[in-house]
């Protein structure tokens, strides 16, 4: 009889936990990760928790390669078939929204109080994404290459400023030690350019755009301080001290193999340096005069606007913000943890880890790409004026040039003001 | 003058072979080197493309990318999706479309050489302009399934099919070809009684094979490298094509041998059917170039 009550007992709750299952109501999510088989084990992971900690919701992903995924979710948001919950590239947010593909996330404000700056995807003044971790770049040397050449260890609080830049430069290539001084990933396209290099110009005192209006970029990318930056840009190229066209291979392995003096190089290829080297350095950017910069910035969660269920999204989001969630993606790809808390969870990105630098320079230097509808549009005139300087375009006409195109493209959207 | 002899006429020979070995040579080292890079690893197939041995497979070689390949994407499911929705479409438009130029060339009908005009001005308007009106009309219509009836085509084999069976170059082969064949024969048989669709199947397909190849082949490389469109309408990994899965590949870093795997793998289809088609293709060119 007992036995029986077991059996009977047992019978019952699966029934019951099997009709709290059923009751579920499925979230759709897509995600950008296809063909990347760590991420993906980490987002299943997750989702996986997610599904079973609660009764209410299931979400259901679908990922996409991320080379196509923009295109993929454009259509999507065409065709009415958005699902609920979609990852978001942190700078192509504001055009997202402006379009009415997204909605403002309601969530639980306390969990992103102490988070790093770039992964809050705000526009408008309202909260469109959010981010699990942040990406940040440094120029990447070794101590002994400093040693050797007897240059000072730029910190944080005393970056190199831009004569020391230059000196550093003339002391790898007078070297004779290197085929390059800087490697600056130029086999990198897309958006790697304006990720990496807008910075720069911004620590020249130019913009992409005049961030005061978000109207126009004349004065901004064609400015004294932007033909400065253009000026300089040319002469690294010019001059031999870096290569305009690089092989991806180069791009991969140069710096391990001693290529480079430095590499400009972002935090997902630290750990492989470190594998390289044992005195590997991840140095701030230099100081052009306005300051030390760097991209902020990744892919973020959002809840398309279309959603029937954005309270069910919204749960899903609080869950992947809790800490130990930011800590398995910054674990399981070397991602920079969101939060302070999120970090002290990780062996890389704790005080006193090897990476726990990126962590500082994403905090203090870090620095959104312009926050506007208009910047998926600047971003490619911005690349392509960059490569076109680095072979050797006239500086002057190529900045005005692109100033025009992006002046045309904000003035054919009416100023992209909110609808 | 020059005569030939047992001489010269040899040494022309071995001109003219050297000339079209070179060719060959030309042509088909893209596909070798392809071959041989999926073989190599990444650090190897980088560190010989700067010699011969690119060529060669020489090294560390293993059929290790293939594995890697399978593992990071259903490649398998990519080039079936690509074959079914290829193979369908390619049937399809034959049909459709030897059966519309042959309305076109042999029946006399009001409209006839405007509406032509219209389907070869068609010719001239890049898919990328209509992509946009042809999803959102794609994402709207109904369709009668297994599932009974279903609102929108999104997600499917029959949106990468439907839209793709009649176009205007296709058209346009089989009218050309068509006009060519000895009118007398279509009037003895309308004059024998036959239909017009027993003329069709019984006589103008019949003599049709070279166009049919030559239809078949081009339609067949435009539909397996379909990209933009598959894009647009398919969300779900479960009917995606070969070249939406090759992106799969392109990840931050790249792993270029695995690239080569995978396009090693999805060429092998194309190269069956063109080897299948070979004779007929090239009858089909070599026609076109022939005045009777």
């Amino acid at each position: 009889m007992k036995s029986f009550n077991t059996l009977a007992g047992a019978m019952l709750a699966s029934t019951l936990f099997a009709g709290a299952a059923l009751a579920q109501t499925e979230l759709t999510m897509w995600y950008h990760g296809a063909g990347n088989d760590n991420e993906m084990k980490l987002v299943n992971e997750m989702l996986d928790e997610f599904n079973a900690s609660q009764p209410d919701w299931k979400v259901v992903i679908t990922a996409f390669p991320q080379a196509a995924y923009n295109d993929s979710v454009v259509a999507g948001a065409l065709a009415g078939t958005l699902p609920d919950i979609i990852d978001i590239d942190g700078p192509i947010l504001p055009n997202w929204a402006w379009s009415g593909y997204i909605q403002p996330l309601k969530i639980d404000e306390s969990l992103i109080k102490d988070y790093l700056p770039g992964p809050k995807g705000v526009w408008n003044g309202k909260l469109y994404g959010i981010g699990m971790w942040d990406a940040a770049i440094s120029l990447v040397t070794r101590q002994s290459y400093l040693d050797e050449l007897k240059l000072r260890k730029p910190t944080l609080d005393q970056p190199w400023t831009a004569d020391e830049f230059q000196a550093a430069l003339d002391a790898a290539k007078n070297s004779g030690k290197f085929e390059y001084a800087l490697d600056l990933g130029t086999a990198w396209t897309g958006e790697w350019y304006p990720y990496a290099f807008s910075p720069l110009l911004q620590s020249f005192g130019g913009d992409l755009i005049d961030r005061t209006t978000y109207s126009t970029a004349e004065g901004a990318l064609n400015g004294d301080a932007a033909m400065a930056w253009g000026k300089w840009w040319q002469h690294l190229f010019t001059d031999g001290y870096a290569q305009a066209t690089q092989d991806p291979a180069e791009r991969d392995s140069g710096f391990a193999t001693g290529k480079y003096a430095f590499s400009w190089n972002g935090n997902w290829a630290a750990l492989g340096a470190l594998k390289a080297f044992d005195d590997v350095l991840f140095l701030p950017a230099p100081n052009f005069g306005a300051g030390s910069k760097i991209g902020a910035a990744s892919w973020q969660l959002s809840i398309s606007a279309s959603s029937k269920h954005p309270d069910g999204a919204n749960a899903f989001i609080n869950f992947a913000l809790q800490p130990k969630n930011l800590a398995r993606f910054s674990k399981g790809l070397g991602l920079i943890p969101a939060t302070a808390a999120a970090a002290e969870l990780t062996d890389n990105y704790k005080v006193g880890g090897p990476l726990n630098v990126f962590f500082d320079l994403s905090n203090r230097q870090g620095v959104l790409r312009p926050v506007t509808p208009g910047y998926p549009v600047m971003a490619k005139i911005f690349e392509k004026a960059a490569s076109d300087i680095a072979h050797g375009a006239d500086v002057a006409a190529t900045l005005d040039a692109a100033v025009d195109e992006i002046n045309a493209d904000i003035e054919k959207n009416k100023g992209y003001a909110a609808q | 003058m020059a005569t030939i002899t047992s001489d010269n006429h040899g040494l022309r020979l071995a001109v003219r072979y050297a000339v079209l070995v070179l060719i060959a040579v030309i042509f088909i080292f893209p596909l070798v080197f392809m071959l041989i890079s999926s073989l190599k690893p990444d650090a190897q197939l980088l560190a010989d493309t700067s010699s011969l041995k690119a060529f060669l497979p020489v090294g560390d070689i293993s059929f290790n990318n293939y594995s890697a390949a399978f593992k990071r994407a259903p490649v398998g499911l990519f080039i079936l999706n690509s074959v079914i929705v290829t193979g369908v479409t390619v049937v399809l438009s034959l049909i459709v479309c030897s059966s519309a130029a042959f309305v076109f060339v042999f029946v006399n009908w009001q409209g006839r050489d405007l509406i032509l005009t219209i389907i070869l001005a068609t010719l001239i308007v890049p898919f990328e302009t209509i992509a946009i009106p042809l999803l959102l009309i794609s994402s709207k219509l109904p369709w009668i399934g297994l599932d009974g009836l279903t609102w929108g085509w999104l997600n499917s084999y029959h949106v990468q099919i439907i839209p793709f069976v009649a176009d205007g170059l296709t058209i346009y082969l089989f009218v050309q070809y068509f006009k060519d064949l000895p009118g007398e024969l279509i009037e003895a048989a309308r004059v024998e009684g036959a239909s017009w669709f027993a003329i069709y199947r019984r006589i103008v397909m019949p003599l049709a094979g070279p166009v049919l190849a030559t239809a078949a082949i081009l339609k067949f490389l435009a539909m397996y490298n379909q990209y933009l469109w598959p894009l647009m309408v398919v969300q779900e990994e479960g009917y995606r094509p070969v070249m939406v899965g090759l992106q799969y590949f392109f990840q931050l870093n790249v792993v270029w041998g695995e690239v080569m795997a995978y396009l090693s793998l999805i060429t092998l289809p194309v190269l069956a059917f063109y080897l299948y088609l070979q004779k007929a293709f090239i009858a089909s060119i070599a026609s076109t170039g022939v005045k009777g």
